[in-house]
């Protein structure tokens, strides 16, 4: 009771004293929890990254893993309310252009949403209303942020459906949802998303309701503005592929936590944590051979309110008796660097890693 | 092609191996679309228009499409969950177009299913058991043993514990259901099992287990698959022969490593460069890609001749007036297409592109449109070489047309 009773408003701590940091986007220790009937649900349990402008983050794990929790969080989408009395517990610190999202002003964050940080979401058949047509849609979401009447924005409307690709914009504005077909109402949202110039783009699963002809349009549309545009861009996907084609830097993540991340070469190519060589383990490739056998991660993704103690990973990873005195089952291992700007969280030292890696699994993918 | 008699075929236990297990002709599902107060048909949904395929007992024949392309409902035609509109299905020479019910019910236990959403497939008022042990009551069968032993042998198959038994649906996670819809469909030892999209909803380490479970539960139990899938690299992982679908239609029919390593029609060509690949080096090799322009047309009303000329970056005049047939063009290897790729063309005197080609090209990198047309041309002398060679070159599919 007493935690209900001091979760009247999305907790957020306030920001400490640390410095507002250098990088664009800069994530520090976020963790977003939800009190239910059984216990904490710890989405996202202590997530700290940095983006660039101009570059793509790629975030990747299964679902229940905080992927879209995480973006909902930076979006500041949590304190809403949408989960009724229990709304979710956010701490620390995310900070977007030298300003702290979490501890400022709730209508400070409503100007910057949709103007500075927009999103792509996975369904858009959803995320879409039904009731109005594509071109309202749009409209209204220029309008909130730019002063000008409807006409104009009528216009910008049109020149966004244009650049995204929609054959007839002109006449496509007046559509509605129903009237587009999967791949036009994803263009469709990106158009809405970037009729602002957002200099953060989160695109959360953006093609997995897609087909792959259509996905391998999205991601060239994506790619390409962000070219033009020169946005800092979050992807958030469980498919390798997709991260492979976007990201500069992959962040993978387990049971709410970081336990990789770094650049997306060292990341696909040398990776140092056994959940990473999991994914690519399990995943069919058609630039190889063909495999004999996948090599999938035995048992399946923990429960978010009773994490396995120790490494949350230790029930699934072959390699949790490897590390001395039970450590695997103790104590939680803390991200550590382990090449240049790549950290991995694991007991296992760097070079039994690395040994693992080029001799067991390396050989078999 | 003869079809063996209705009444000669007689219901065989075990079909060899490389078998022909199933056999469709010209399979057609038109669903009518009904209007105003008389509800008279006005036009139809072409989601399967005319295809022709064998499955042989033994091998795993996969299905790839994009959404829409009628491969769902091919899947559940050859089940007969579905009135096919035209056509013919068989099953170990017998005919089961147009069995009733009642007919259909000993067919039931040698053809199963595995359904796509591991969610909706299971029953969330009964139990694990109840679930697994319906087709041996359907059925009236009574394994050695009792059901309930047979049930909790068949979890343990599938890799669940048995003591599971008397658990819900809901107790357990998306994978271990998908395993459950997997013994259901096991429970009785059926020849042929048509699975549609049987990984698409699991996580991808979960998806790796359900693939293998399949892989060895092959092997065993010798089952033959259907696996519908839109995921090119799953298909590839596990099927033997593989048919790519568009619109309603078989484009290419063809051995795996065939059908990946040189693809004819255009179609499959593309399909196979939009997959995504898990190598970040290959980000900016755009060259290999071949971009689709627009989206899939409706199946209410295809295009004419080829359904694909409006988006192929091939298409000439015959593409819009003739449609071309599924031709085996190589050992193994059948391709409905004018101009294939990595072969000689089909229709070398209709040499104009269509504006909609030249528009389509512009998707496709200029490499890719050197190498096709490099290859296309030592093939073509190949087989030109080879028709010199053999006294009856009729054999020769291309050699036929000139």
């Amino acid at each position: 009771m007493t935690e209900l009773s001091k979760s009247r408003a999305a907790v957020a701590e306030p920001a400490g004293t640390s410095p507002a940091p250098s990088a664009f986007l800069e994530v520090r220790d976020l963790k977003v929890h939800f009190p239910t009937d059984d216990g904490m649900v710890k989405s996202v349990d202590g997530l700290t990254f940095k983006l660039e402008k101009g570059k793509t983050l790629g975030i990747v794990g299964e679902s229940g893993s905080g992927k879209s929790v995480t973006s909902l969080g930076i979006m500041g989408l949590h304190t809403a309310g949408q989960y009724g009395k229990r709304k979710a517990r956010i701490s620390g610190e995310i900070w977007l252009d030298g300003t702290e999202l979490l501890s400022a002003d709730p209508d400070h964050v409503r100007k910057l949403r949709g103007r500075q940080m927009a999103m792509i979401f996975q369904d858009p058949l959803s995320a879409l209303h039904p009731y109005y047509t594509i071109g309202q849609q749009i409209v209204e979401a220029y309008r909130i942020h730019h002063p000008v009447d409807k006409k104009t924005a009528r216009r910008r409307a049109v020149e966004m459906l244009d650049r995204v690709g929609i054959p007839q914009p002109d006449k496509r504005v007046d559509n509605y949802p129903h009237e587009f077909s999967g791949g036009m109402r994803q263009r469709a949202m990106i158009a809405m998303s970037l009729v602002n110039n957002p200099e953060l783009l989160i695109a959360d699963e953006p093609t997995t309701a897609l087909d792959v002809t259509v996905q391998a349009q999205i991601l060239d549309l994506i790619r390409d503005l962000q070219k033009e545009f020169g946005s800092a861009v979050i992807v958030i996907t469980h498919d390798l592929g997709v991260v492979a084609e976007l990201a500069d830097d992959l962040l993978v993540m387990y049971g709410g936590r970081c336990v990789e991340r770094g650049p997306s070469e060292k990341v696909f190519y040398q990776p140092r944590h056994p959940y990473t060589w999991g994914l690519l383990g399990s995943m069919p490739r058609l630039d190889r051979d063909q495999q004999e056998r996948l090599i999938p991660v035995k048992g399946s993704p923990p429960s978010l309110i009773n994490l396995p103690s120790g490494c949350a990973f230790n029930p699934r990873c072959p390699y949790a008796d490897v590390p001395k005195d039970d450590i695997t089952r103790t104590v939680r291992p803390e991200l550590s660097e382990v090449g240049s700007n790549h950290w991995a969280a694991c007991h296992m030292s760097q070079e039994q890693r690395e040994r693992i890696w080029t001799e067991e699994i390396a050989p078999k993918l | 092609m003869t079809t063996p008699a209705k009444s000669g075929a007689t219901l065989t236990k075990d079909a060899a191996p490389g078998e022909i297990l199933l056999k469709v002709t010209g399979l057609q599902k038109h669903f009518p679309i009904k209007k105003g107060l008389l509800q008279r048909q006005v036009g139809a949904v072409r989601a399967v228009d005319g295809i022709d395929f064998e499955v042989r007992a033994g091998e795993t024949l996969g299905v790839v499409g994009e959404s829409g392309c009628g491969k769902s409902t091919m899947g559940r035609l050859i089940t007969r969950l579905l009135e096919p509109t035209a056509g013919k299905v068989e099953f170990e020479g017998k005919d089961i177009t147009h069995l009733g019910v009642g007919q259909m019910r000993p067919l039931r236990r040698d053809v199963q299913m595995i359904f796509q959403d591991p969610y909706s497939s299971l029953n969330p008022r009964h139990t694990i058991g109840t679930i697994v042990s319906a087709p041996f009551k359907l059925q009236g069968v009574e394994p050695e043993g009792g059901v309930k032993k047979e049930v909790q042998r068949l979890l343990s198959v599938v890799g669940l514990n048995p003591e599971h038994y008397n658990r819900y649906p809901h107790e357990f996670s998306g994978g271990q259901r998908q395993r459950i819809g997997i013994a259901r469909a096991l429970a009785l030892n059926p020849k042929l099992v048509v699975a549609d999209e049987p990984v698409s909803a699991l996580d991808v380490s979960i998806q790796a287990q359900v693939v293998n479970l399949l892989d060895d539960l092959q092997a065993e139990l010798g089952l033959t698959y259907v696996i519908i899938a839109h995921d090119l690299s799953v298909v590839r992982h596990v099927s033997d022969r593989i048919a790519v679908m568009y619109l309603g239609k078989i484009m290419e029919l063809a051995d795996r490593d065939q059908l990946y390593k040189s693809p004819m029609h255009p179609y499959t060509k593309a399909l196979l460069s939009a997959v995504p690949v898990p190598d970040p080096s290959r980000k900016s090799a755009k060259s290999e890609r071949i971009l689709l322009k627009g989206d899939v047309p409706s199946p209410i009303s295809p295009p004419s001749g080829c359904r694909f000329h409006t988006r192929c970056w091939k298409a000439t005049q015959i593409c819009t007036t003739t449609e071309p047939p599924l031709k085996e063009l190589r050992p193994g290897q059948r391709v409905a297409c004018h101009h294939p790729e990595n072969f000689a063309d089909q229709a070398p005197q209709d040499v104009v592109l269509l504006s909609a080609a030249k528009e389509a090209a512009e998707g496709v990198a200029d490499a890719v449109l050197a190498e096709s047309a490099a290859t296309s041309a030592a093939v073509a002398a190949e087989v030109e070489a080879t028709a010199a060679a053999s006294a009856d070159g009729a054999k020769d599919g291309a050699a036929e047309q000139k």
